[in-house]
């Protein structure tokens, strides 16, 4: 087990849900089923269960943590969970899934692999799958997974499962989402979950859990694009390494190799990789998401927020950005508000110049006349920075096109932004 | 230290995983997800500190820091809240981390907190210091003015602790509030901040017990001797174990008994349990880790004290 794990990635996935739709118990057989409750958690939800006066075990108990949301019985925040099978490590980002918790999705959508949509086999479609699959549409979740739950209260119907599967697809033919695949499942009985059910012979796809297992996660991250954000300047000013100036950082896109010709930006610089360097030693190349720290042949200025990227492939460098927002804040969007911006390691100040429209993220339809932008809602934005970012395109780069907004006053996080 | 220079092809294999695919393994995308936490704090603060227990987390945590900023020094000191109830293993093995490292220790007393009348101690057979440690730990902060505290800390750990952000802010009374919690997304991590107010920071966040240890067999980091399987004088009281220590008063019907334990976590004597095992060696452990069917915090008598106790210690300051 212990070599099989060193070798397994990471996959992140987000669920939505409200109280209604199986999420928790899903999540629960899940954890269960893959062995990753504890005995004492159980334990300790039995007893918190029927202190409640509830019957069995409420596997919900497991993902809701704070006090308020154990009396309220609702899920508010993010909460990460994590399991492991031997081929993959799982962090599973919860979420809730009422349109006042948008803001949540979004935050869990935000670095996610895959999306898990629910659907109740009995309701079909309904605004809350249409919002959570618009969510993941927008935040570039490169795989979208609908599991089809209580089948069993269909009678495990193929009819049932086909119907839905054609309301969805005609649906998200609108929306930009690359991979879909469905799964007719029961969380409470635990069909197609881990285990595959006898009951849904007509279906020959793979259980949820393998799907989550072997679904391609190789090219998520960008590996043609060089962008390398210039995070902190390594410089140890010993004896031993005195002339060593690295510029650490996290590699956003592409990949780097020793010798490569680069670019600095902004100055436009041009020089070559002397080595990539690592405390396990130096690298011959390096992709995303790795932290390394890159030497350069000629000592020219460059610190933080600057960026390393290949000579005849440059981001876009620019003061005017077209984004689509995520308002998190309980004061509206001010249009011509000044806002702090952050972008890869840089920060700036920037004025809203335009609202465009406000976006229904139940039914898609733009509003071009209601641009009063509340908490939760979701619109495209034109904005004005104080200096240049080099940026991409967010359906390119999910890292060199996202962008946060923070409210000079109260310095809290108000908006999340993929540039268009 | 390593050779800095190793152009191997098995260190290109060992960041990828087994093949040469741009794939990391998953311990490998944790490894650079926390240094790139460390290093964001290094550069988005101006006094940052590690919050440095003895524990394998904590362990953990200085040498990614170690990692982060190669071939320089760990640009911030640790702090180590001393409850004076320390496993001495720990401190031995501290002060020898700290030497090789090169870094500065700062030590928070809370006996001598309690002899200058800041705080109360606890009475009674389940007496603890932890709580005290919160008092310390914030009059520590203050004193050093820093504004941005490392812990070690894990979202598998505890439910409460499921919630907590990377960068998760803390009022100028060190509190934190559940509820009005700063959204993360992306790569993006908003340390700002007012005067007075500071940071608590989990760059492990995602790692779960499992991971560290993994890791840290992979790594061949050393570890303090109480992590491995060893004979020792132990009680039992609530269906915990507890080593036999000074400062813990037993119960007529507590009686001692020699057994083969080791430590799933560290924290004080009085409230960490010990567990029985046969894991002398790190493979072992990994593999008695690996097939356990209880959290490490399952033996946290500090814990048990109510359903919501790690949510409340939380909200007025603890890590």
């Amino acid at each position: 087990m212990s070599i099989s794990i060193e070798n397994s990635e990471l996959l992140r996935f987000t669920t939505a849900g409200s109280v209604d739709d199986g999420k928790s118990t899903l999540i629960g057989r899940m954890l269960y089923d893959s062995k990753s409750i504890f005995e004492d958690q159980y334990e300790k939800l039995k007893e918190t269960t029927e202190r409640r006066g509830e019957e069995g075990v409420n596997l919900a108990l497991l993902t809701d943590g704070l006090r308020s949301e154990r009396e309220q019985g609702i899920t508010i925040d993010v909460a990460y969970r994590y399991f492991a099978t031997p081929k993959r490590k799982f962090i599973i980002a919860d979420t809730p899934g009422h349109i006042q918790y948008t803001r949540n999705m979004v935050t869990g959508a935000s670095t996610a692999n895959v999306a898990l949509v629910l659907i109740d086999a009995r309701n079909g479609v309904v605004e809350q799958t249409r919002r959570h699959a618009i969510i993941a549409s927008l935040l570039q979740i490169p795989h979208l997974v609908v599991c089809v739950n209580k089948m069993d209260l269909v009678d495990y119907k193929e009819e049932a499962y086909e119907a839905i599967k054609e309301e969805f697809e005609n649906f998200a033919s609108k929306l930009d989402v690359v991979d879909v695949h469905f799964i007719p499942i029961s969380a409470l009985k635990g069909d197609n979950v881990v285990h595959r059910s006898d009951k849904t012979a007509w279906y020959d796809g793979p259980t949820l859990m393998y799907y989550l297992e072997n679904v391609h996660i190789g090219s998520d991250h960008n590996l043609i694009d060089v962008r390398f954000p210039v995070q902190y300047v390594v410089r140890p000013n010993t004896d031993e390494h005195h002339d060593y100036r690295g510029y650490a950082g996290r590699i956003a896109g592409g990949v780097m190799r020793k010798g490569d010709e680069v670019m600095l930006l902004p100055s436009g610089f041009t020089t070559k990789i002397a080595k990539i360097d690592t405390f396990d030693g130096e690298l011959e190349q390096a992709f995303p998401p790795m932290s390394v720290t890159v030497l350069l042949e000629d000592d020219l200025d460059l610190s933080r927020g600057d960026m390393i990227v290949r000579v005849n492939n440059q981001p876009e460098i620019t003061q005017d950005l077209e984004i689509m927002i995520s308002w998190f804040s309980d004061r509206p969007l001010q249009e011509r508000g000044k806002y702090t911006i952050m972008h890869t390691t840089q920060e700036a100040r920037c004025v809203v110049k335009e609202i465009r429209y406000k976006l229904n993220i139940n039914s898609l339809h733009r509003d071009l006349e209601d641009k009063e932008i509340r908490m939760n809602d979701i619109a495209r934005v034109v904005l004005r920075t104080t200096k240049p970012l080099f940026v991409d395109e967010y359906r390119k780069n999910r890292i060199t096109g996202s962008v946060i907004l923070i409210d000079e006053g109260t310095n809290n996080t108000v908006g999340a932004g993929m540039i268009i | 230290m390593k050779n800095p220079i190793d152009n191997s092809p098995s260190v290109q294999q060992k960041m990828a995983g087994k093949d040469m695919n741009y794939n990391l393994n998953h311990l490998r995308e944790l490894e650079s997800e926390s240094i790139f936490i460390l290093r964001e704090v290094a550069a988005q603060f101006e006094n940052p500190v590690l919050m440095f227990s003895g524990g394998k987390d904590s362990i953990l945590m200085t040498y990614l820091a170690q990692k982060a900023f190669h071939p320089g020094r760990i640009p911030f000191p640790l702090l180590h809240i001393d409850t004076g109830h320390n496993f001495p293993e720990a401190i031995t093995f501290r002060d020898d981390l700290v030497e090789r490292l090169g870094v500065r220790l700062i030590v928070g007393s809370v006996q001598e907190a309690i002899d200058k009348g800041m705080v109360t101690e606890e009475k009674g057979y389940n007496a603890s210091r932890n709580g005290l440690q919160i008092a310390v730990l914030l009059d520590e902060l203050e004193k050093g003015k820093y504004d941005a505290a490392l812990g070690g800390a894990r979202r598998d750990e505890e439910k409460a602790r499921a919630k907590e952000r990377f960068f998760s802010h803390r009022d100028e009374f060190g509190q934190w509030d559940p509820k009005n919690q700063r959204p993360e997304l992306w790569n993006l991590f908003n340390g700002k901040k007012q005067y007075g107010e500071h940071f608590r920071v989990f760059p492990i966040s995602n790692w779960t017990e499992l991971d560290v240890w993994q890791y840290l067999a992979i790594e061949n980091v050393p570890l303090p001797s109480v992590y491995y399987a060893h004979k020792r004088m132990v009680f039992e009281r609530d269906g915990i174990l507890l080593a036999d220590n000074e400062f813990t008063p037993r119960r007529p019907e507590e009686e001692l008994k020699e057994m083969m334990v080791r430590c799933r976590t560290m924290g004080d004597m009085t409230c960490t349990g010990v567990w029985k095992s046969e894991a002398t060696t790190l493979d072992a452990v990994i593999e008695e880790v690996s097939t356990t069917r209880v959290t490490e915090r399952g033996g946290r008598s500090d814990d048990k004290r109510s359903e919501t106790a790690m949510e409340d210690r939380k909200k007025k300051g603890y890590f």
